[in-house]
């Protein structure tokens, strides 16, 4: 049986509203400072760095996005650790905060759909990301200008767009998540609390944990130990379980999208290798199709957890 | 009156093994005053939500303007306006903001949004505070809004849940002129309370609620003939030898009770006033205070309580 009228009905409104929140809040201007702060202070040493190599690299924008220098990591870095903590900031509270301030059951006594309150709060969480990213983006492209005096081509404008781009589905699965838990619990401390935990596990201990679950179930065979190689079957699975956690998946569509010369992510077998300019830069495209499916398994996380979200909020008793 | 806009059959709602509403059946007309009352958990809130397709119901059949709320609680909403108990603003905004962001959910046309909400503000007498964050605002303020929203919605229905608990007496009293403007223009008012004393004063008709059944539905005057066995309760002080009897004896008494020394409640199907007064003049007595008790829903519900309450609590346990 269908449903009577539109879902989207109502959808415009909360977006708007909500992203009026959004901006406007003391939390989003927090969030804000500590992410430009951070991202300047990393493009300050990476910039550093680049001017005495200026000559010899083809993509010197790109550059900026993934040089480190010794106390900071790179600018990619970063954003790979704070966009998880500016999502889940602008999520955690989304649905339990309107259910504690008692708004919930009036708006839903609204002509509304519940998939217009939670798809609207999620396309604000989003938007507001994405002005801020994009805002980041050109502050860095500025910068370049500005410090390098190389003006950036074509075809580092687009891996930088691309950057842009998969940095926002990055950041769409950690606001899923923020929202589910803000679903689940009914408290906005506890649902805070249990994401940044998730984040916490995911992009530090998870990475530890790996190679020793691998190890549990593929062991180590002792003739490529003997030779001192790594074990195939091993390796495969410890980059397999690393995948499971967002920061990984998008740390290596990073790498592949902005080191042009990434040839391929994980292990590489002798004969992959034939014919290969080591070190060449690869072309857009072939980059492109690298990072391809470590985008859609972060589109894939982003969607089953809005979905999961969206289950539990369906059939949530609404009373106070 | 006949124009039914409410109507529910065995409507029931089971959470696991505990039943919140058990089977209820009521039909509430068009521009009736309807109060649902009982203690808290009753099944009132539940009842509510049912009606307005916020929550499933696991059993029964409800219409509401001819419409099922499961199945288009689009329109079902579009034209029933609900104040939730303890309701909730966004405490950042202002009172006008508020009701903006509402109306723009509800559907209104631009142009006419800013007009009606001036004018639904001025109802509640909220105008001069209109552009003040509802952060600032009391708690009689808060559901005064609340009513704003639904005289803004133009709503055919109002749904008012506990709209009276922990208001002060100036604005319960208030509250309830503006409950009984709302029913002076045609709405439907569906309210739930457990302050029987207010509820009795704008309500039509009545449905006593207990553990998730309705143990009593009627109008005031009739429950009280149906549950205190006649609808007056006449006070007498009086000085005089063998009043009682004599009390008795004067047509349409049906009980003489001496609550104390000198004082005696009559309870009679009529108002007998003068009759007792009579009475008692012709007895040779003094005459010193004389007075009727309105049927009180306190009385009623007291008496309805009194001992199926007990039943209740060894059924729980």
């Amino acid at each position: 049986m269908r449903r009577e009228g539109s879902p989207w009905h109502g959808l415009g409104t909360v977006v708007l509203k909500e992203l009026a929140d959004n901006l406007s809040s003391a939390r989003m201007r927090v969030l804000e400072w500590l992410i430009v702060l951070t991202a300047v202070a990393a493009l300050y040493g990476a910039i550093g760095q680049l001017r005495d190599t200026t000559a010899e690299d083809p993509f010197l924008l790109l550059r900026l996005f993934t040089v480190a220098q010794a106390p900071l990591p790179s600018f990619v870095a970063i954003l790979g650790f704070l966009i998880p903590l500016m999502a889940i900031g602008l999520g955690f509270d989304a649905i339990n905060g309107e259910y504690n301030r008692r708004t919930l059951s009036r708006l839903l006594a609204q002509p509304i759909y519940r998939d217009a309150l939670l798809a609207g709060k999620f396309l604000a969480g989003l938007a507001t990301l994405t002005i801020s990213l994009t805002c980041l983006w050109l502050l860095v492209l500025g910068l370049a200008l500005l410090f390098l005096g190389v003006p950036p081509g074509g075809e580092e404008i687009a891996r930088s767009l691309t950057f842009l781009v998969v940095a926002m589905i990055y950041g769409g699965v950690w606001l899923a998540l923020a929202m589910l838990l803000s679903v689940v619990f009914r408290s906005p401390a506890t649902a805070a609390l249990v994401a940044l935990g998730i984040w916490l596990f995911l992009t530090l201990i998870w990475p530890m944990l790996a190679p020793a679950v691998a190890g549990i179930i593929a062991p180590p065979d002792p003739r490529y130990a003997a030779l001192g190689l790594p074990t195939p079957d091993t390796l495969q699975w410890q980059q397999m379980l690393a995948r499971l956690s967002p920061h990984n998946l998008f740390g290596e569509a990073m790498l592949a999208i902005l080191s042009p010369s990434t040839r391929a992510l994980g292990a590489v077998f002798l004969e992959q290798l034939q014919g290969a300019v080591l070190g060449a830069p690869l072309p857009f495209g072939q980059s492109l199709l690298i990072a391809w499916p470590q985008t859609v398994g972060l589109l894939a996380a982003a969607m089953l957890l809005f979905v999961a979200a969206y289950v539990v909020f369906q059939r949530q008793e609404v009373r106070a | 009156m006949s124009d039914v806009v409410i109507s529910a059959q065995g409507l029931t709602k089971r959470y696991g093994s505990a039943v919140a509403v058990d089977g209820i059946d009521f039909t509430v007309g068009r521009g009736e005053t309807f109060g649902l009352l009982g203690p808290n958990g009753s099944g009132k809130t539940t009842t509510i939500l049912m009606l307005l397709g916020l929550t499933e119901r696991s059993a029964g059949t409800v219409q509401v303007l001819g419409e099922d709320p499961m199945r288009s609680p689009l329109t079902v909403k579009r034209r029933v306006g609900y104040l939730p108990d303890s309701i909730g603003f966004y405490d950042n905004l202002t009172a006008r903001e508020n009701l903006a962001y509402t109306s723009k959910l509800m559907g209104i046309p631009a142009a006419e949004r800013a007009p009606r909400i001036a004018a639904a503000l001025a109802r509640v007498r909220l105008a001069d505070v209109a552009d003040r964050c509802v952060g600032t605002f009391s708690r009689g303020m808060r559901q005064r809004l609340g009513l704003a929203e639904i005289i803004m919605k133009r709503a055919e229905i109002a749904i008012l849940d506990e709209p009276t608990s922990g208001l002060d007496p100036q604005s319960t009293v208030e509250f309830l002129d503006l409950i009984r403007e709302l029913r002076g223009e045609g709405v439907t008012v569906l309210l739930s309370s457990h302050q029987l004393d207010q509820v009795q004063r704008v309500c039509d008709r009545v449905a006593l609620f207990q553990a998730g059944r309705i143990v009593l539905m009627g109008a005031v005057g009739d429950l009280a003939r149906q549950v205190l066995g006649a609808g007056f309760v006449v006070e007498i002080e009086a000085e005089g030898i063998g009043l009682d009897r004599r009390l008795a004896a004067v047509p349409g008494v049906s009980a003489v009770e001496a609550v104390a020394h000198n004082r005696y409640r009559l309870t009679a199907d009529r108002d007998v006033r003068p009759d007792a007064a009579r009475a008692v003049v012709a007895a040779n007595g003094a005459l010193t205070r004389l007075s009727v008790d309105e049927p009180s829903l306190e009385a009623i519900y007291a008496r309805t309580f009194q001992t199926p309450a007990q039943e209740g609590i060894s059924d729980a346990a």
